[in-house]
């Protein structure tokens, strides 16, 4: 019997959730070799509006694109997880940015600050993204970590390589230690990253 | 034989049955006297010549003359010519419109053919009205004539389409008339030569249409027209404002080294293989 | 030179281009307008670096007429729009039509009419594409719903416009167009690439417009010593303006007969599970893929459902759409507009099966949910 695991990264434009998406179904696609077909929605504006990027992953060619019950949401902002979350799974995962977001519908969510340590230890918020896709590698298995950072590194502009391997290693134990976190409570709060 | 029996029989399609489409009298035959005995200085060869043409009296030359002839859409020929130029750059590119054609439907493809400075000559045969669909006003009717279409009086204002092509960015423009027919062998010579965007805007005069609503008289009286109010541009440097008032500059208005679109993309394409351009 | 293959994750608007330039396409003229843009930007780049043309125009009437007077000098030649831009080709896609040159058009479907919706998806130019421009005349329209789609279908729509002088449309929805998949760009794979075929004939003799038994005249480009006349007025076999009932006659049935006597060569489809079944989904574009997926979900209920998937809209596959009719009681079309291709199907079934629709036209695409609640609502 086949598989398939839903995957929808939701925020707002200029978060980087569509290039997020694509590194995300690279690294799975590509790199892991399984089945993939990434699909976003968009608003007419650059920055500000609602974005969603979806990565729909099987060991078999996929037949409809978008993303239905989700097994894993990530949110970036407030309104993302508002809209999405009841789109999950019971047993699905919700990841959330929880510099942003504050009010979490469901037990058992993973809260990562991904824009406050991007900001904090990069002094640039657009790796938020970046340290999401390390800690998505972690919390959940649907991605390795050596397939990510290959996919990463093979996206990113030249330059900014050791930036962002940086960013996702720290997304990588902010994830891990959410995923230790879960295991010990119900609620995973990461306050800050120094591991 | 003779040398105008020679260029007959050297450039105009045997297989294509004459008589021509226009009106007896009008000014198009003449252009196109002169464009073949242009071409035929100029040296280009029958088959690197395409000649591009759009609609109305003028849409119709080129399927007498013995090049690569295309005759396209209203409005549309200079948008045809940049494919044809761009995918094959050796070839000669002459566009044959008239002024609805060019600065009405297809004004916006002449300011930025202009603009680009796209290597192909064109050639406006401006006589003031749309003559094929029946003496409608066209954006060059001068202010207060009558046409089918205004038949109280044209409000509008004209263009000026040399002073446009100056404006726009071609390379070469010049003015001449049918009645002046030596002189437009010269001009259209001198635009064949030029490498860029080179505009000649030939006067001329639909009696049929135009003449007849605004009691000009037959075609030999609205030549006549021409040659009493076209003025040398080096005549007009010396005349004043008021002396130039119901004149129009003939001659070449405009010559000048523009980049070229062509050799700008050259530039691009080197830079695309990262190598230096030259 | 062997090509080295390739696994990538592309965009349907990637695989286009990846198509087109394997297809010997080069020649773009274009114009900025979502959700086709990502063609011309990366043709932009791709283009000059193989010593082919891209070109910004000042409008997409511009553009169309750009790429006729390239393919006319020999250059394999294409452009990229969406709805607004499409309806301002269709003026020079008719010349193109009556002058028999070569061009691909992609369209990317956004939902109209008018300015519509920009970054949604919609089917709804189906009918555009084949009858958009005015007077009689024939269409091929291709419409991929993969990523490998998007690539194979741009090399046939060359292939088929190469070919047949035709236009070829390829009209993508902005799920596809935006959708990324994993394609392996086959390199070492043998692709079939066609050519004009040119006249072998000395100019003299040369009948740019002759009715030969294919229907299709040889094609010589500008400036090979072949001087002839293309005109957008209705032509006799030399390319010469013609107002003589028999010569208008003649060339307008040879511009038909050139398509109808060679459908199965450019219609192209997939029936999955329709041998036994009693229903049937008509579907394409990004609304195969769902419609593919109810069929699974039905199967696995105990429901006979099956598909047929169509990759070419025009002309249109009775033939296939007739087999379906036939061996079904209930046809389901699914379809991001007001009942365009369904209205086809309506039209050759004749009482030969039940005919349903689903008409979506939100902006979102069809779910499988939704195509399966039909299914259980008709069965």
């Amino acid at each position: 019997m086949s598989y398939r695991y839903d995957i929808r990264l939701s925020g707002s434009g200029g978060q980087g959730l569509i290039l997020m998406g694509i590194i995300l179904a690279e690294a799975i696609g590509l790199h892991d070799g399984k089945y993939v077909a990434q699909t976003q929605s968009y608003g007419p504006e650059a920055r500000g509006g609602s974005s969603k990027a979806e990565v729909v992953v099987s060991d078999e060619e996929i037949d409809y694109p978008k993303a239905m019950k989700l097994d894993l949401l990530v949110a970036m902002n407030q309104k993302s997880c508002d809209d999405y979350s009841m789109d999950l799974k019971s047993e699905g995962v919700l990841i959330v940015d929880s510099t942003f977001v504050t009010q979490i519908p469901l037990q058992g969510a993973y809260r990562i600050p991904f824009t406050r340590m991007a900001r904090e230890k990069f002094k640039r918020d657009m790796v938020a993204n970046i340290i999401a896709l390390g800690a998505i590698s972690k919390v959940t298995s649907i991605v390795s970590p050596k397939a990510i950072e290959s996919a990463v590194l093979a996206r990113v502009p030249k330059g900014t390589e050791k930036l962002n391997r940086d960013a996702l290693r720290m997304g990588m134990r902010a994830g891990q230690k959410a995923k230790q976190l879960m295991a010990s409570s119900a609620v995973s709060l990461i306050e800050n990253e120094d591991t | 034989m003779a040398e105008v029996t020679k260029l007959i029989h050297e450039y105009l399609r045997h297989d294509k049955k004459f008589p021509h489409v226009w009106c007896p009298g009008c000014g198009i035959g003449i252009m196109l006297g002169a464009l073949i005995r242009a071409i035929d200085r100029t040296g280009f060869s029958k088959d690197e010549i395409v000649m591009i043409s759009g609609i109305g009296c003028t849409g119709r030359l080129p399927v007498y003359v013995d090049f690569n002839t295309l005759h396209t859409t209203h409005g549309r020929a200079l948008t045809f010519a940049t494919g044809v130029k761009l995918a094959k750059p050796s070839l000669k590119v002459i566009v044959i419109m008239g002024d609805g054609d060019a600065v009405a439907i297809g004004g916006n493809h002449f300011i930025h053919a202009a603009r680009r400075n796209i290597d192909v000559t064109a050639i406006i045969l401006n006589n003031s009205v749309y003559g094929m669909t029946g003496g409608q006003f066209s954006p060059t009717t001068p202010y207060g004539m009558k046409t089918t279409t205004t038949m109280y009086s044209n409000v509008e204002q004209a263009f000026k389409i040399s002073e446009l092509a100056i404006t726009a960015g071609a390379a070469f423009v010049a003015r001449g008339t049918v009645y002046h027919t030596r002189g437009l062998d010269s001009l259209f010579e001198r635009a064949f030569m030029k490498k860029g965007f080179s505009v000649v805007e030939v006067i001329s005069h639909c009696h049929t249409q135009y003449g007849r609503l605004n009691r000009m008289g037959t075609a030999v009286e609205m030549m006549e027209w021409q040659r009493d109010h076209a003025v040398t541009v080096e005549k007009a440097a010396q005349m004043n404002e008021e002396e130039l008032r119901d004149k129009f500059k003939v001659g070449v208005l405009a010559d000048r080294e523009l980049p070229v679109f062509e050799d700008e993309y050259g530039k691009i394409r080197a830079m695309s293989k990262g190598t230096p351009a030259k | 030179m062997k090509r080295k293959d390739q696994e990538k994750l592309l965009q349907g608007n990637e695989a286009i281009v990846e198509g087109a330039l394997r297809a010997g396409c080069r020649f773009f003229a274009g114009y900025p307008i979502t959700p086709a843009t990502e063609i011309s930007e990366i043709l932009s780049t791709r283009l000059p670096k193989v010593d082919g043309t891209f070109i910004q125009m000042e409008d997409e009437i511009a553009s169309m007429g750009a790429v006729i007077g390239a393919s006319l000098a020999g250059a394999k030649s294409m452009t990229a729009t969406s709805g607004p831009g499409f309806s301002l080709m269709q003026e020079n896609l008719g010349f193109a039509c009556i002058a028999e040159v070569p061009c691909v058009v992609v369209n990317v479907m956004r939902g109209g009419p008018s300015t519509g919706l920009p970054t949604s998806p919609s089917q709804s130019d189906v009918m555009q594409a084949r009858w958009g421009t005015h007077g009689d005349h024939p269409m091929i329209v291709l419409c991929p719903s993969t990523i490998r789609e998007c690539y194979d279908l741009t090399i046939r729509a060359f292939n088929l416009s190469e070919k047949y002088r035709n236009p070829v449309i390829l009209l993508v929805d902005e799920v596809i167009a935006h959708m990324r998949e994993k394609i392996t760009l086959d390199g070492s794979r043998p692709i079939d690439i066609f050519n004009r075929v040119k006249p072998t004939v000395p100019p003299e003799w040369y009948i740019p417009y002759e009715d030969t038994p294919t229907g299709i005249p040889a094609m010589a480009d500008f400036g090979e010593g072949y001087r002839y006349h293309v005109t957008g007025l209705t032509h006799d076999i030399r390319g010469f303006p013609t107002s003589k009932p028999e010569e208008i006659d003649l060339f307008i049935r040879r511009l038909f007969r050139k398509i109808s006597q060679n459908f199965a060569d450019m219609q192209i489809g997939e029936f999955y599970q329709t041998e036994d079944a009693e229903i049937t989904v008509i579907a394409y574009g990004c609304v195969a893929r769902s419609a593919k997926r109810a069929v699974i979900d039905a199967r696995e209920r105990g429901i006979r459902a099956g598909l047929l998937k169509l990759n070419t809209l025009w002309p249109f596959m009775r033939t296939q759409v007739e087999k379906v009719l036939h061996t079904s009681d209930c046809v389901i079309v699914p379809e991001m507009n007001m009942g365009q291709v369904s209205r086809e199907v309506k039209r050759v079934n004749k009482g030969a099966a039940k005919v349903f629709t689903i008409n979506k036209v939100d902006g979102t695409i069809i779910t499988p949910q939704e195509i399966m609640g039909k299914i259980r609502e008709v069965c």
